[in-house]
């Protein structure tokens, strides 16, 4: 799966997910095991940076669609930082937006969580 | 060209489908809804029509003419029944945990023109962007 990364950077106590490469439904389950890790270490506030991330197909968006329930559950979330406009593209045309914060950068979504300390 | 039955190949597809769109001018949107749709197709024929099962063979096919880019996918799987397609609804899947269903929506909403169709064996799909803006309005 050489297409496609995770990093893992935590921000105090913001867990971000740097993605890189190409997300499909080959390599779904990488961005998968890396919420579920979020998950395992009870680290519910995630922030997923897609500045490096060049494409993203349905199956990638199913990750964040299966897990988002139950990480809100949990009194966390995942914000989308940093997308480039193409892939950005792709979350608004399934009504994305609607469902979680996506914002331009990764301080933003940073902002986001401290307001709702 | 010919695939096997793994998602392992779709990156390979993506770049076989956007060298033609390239090479066939599309413009630079079309060609990544071009190359999204091939891609969401082949995967819903390798995770649904085959079960996600190995050892089966997925046909693309790229077919040009004055007014239309197409891409035909072929495969001998399970048909895909459009009666029990609705479109997805994003609060309700979620809120079910569920991540599926979204690659037909994007296919009908990206595309100029889908065509589905089944004989003997052979489950077709052909997926058509028009090459001047002016053909949209025909479809």
């Amino acid at each position: 799966m050489g297409n496609f990364s995770v990093g893992f950077n935590l921000r105090d106590t913001v867990q971000v997910l740097s993605l890189k490469g190409e997300l499909d439904a080959h390599t779904a389950s990488e961005l998968e095991a890396a919420i579920q890790k979020c998950k395992d270490d009870r680290q519910y506030r995630i922030i997923v940076n897609g500045a490096h991330l060049h494409y993203i197909s349905s199956a990638g968006l199913g990750v964040f669609m299966a897990f988002i329930e139950e990480i809100r559950n949990e009194g966390g979330d995942i914000k989308i930082a940093a997308l480039q406009p193409k892939v950005f593209n792709v979350f608004d045309l399934l009504g994305f937006p609607l469902l979680f914060n996506i914002v331009d950068t990764e301080d933003e979504a940073v902002c986001l969580f401290e307001e709702q300390n | 060209m010919a695939i096997p039955s793994s998602t392992r190949f779709l990156r390979k597809v993506r770049k076989f489908v956007v060298r033609h769109a390239i090479a066939a001018e599309l413009p630079e949107k079309a060609v990544e809804h071009v190359k999204m749709c091939v891609d969401e197709a082949c995967t819903n024929v390798i995770e649904h029509a085959y079960e996600g099962e190995a050892g089966h063979k997925v046909d693309i096919a790229i077919i040009i003419d004055a007014s239309c880019f197409t891409v035909r996918i072929r495969d001998h799987g399970r048909p895909f029944d459009r009666s029990t397609y609705s479109e997805p609804d994003l609060v309700q899947l979620t809120k079910a945990g569920k991540s599926g269903g979204l690659g037909v929506h994007i296919i009908q909403r990206l595309m100029d023109h889908v065509e589905y169709q089944t004989q003997g064996r052979i489950n077709e799909i052909r997926l058509t962007k028009y090459r001047r803006a002016s053909d949209v309005s025909i479809g």
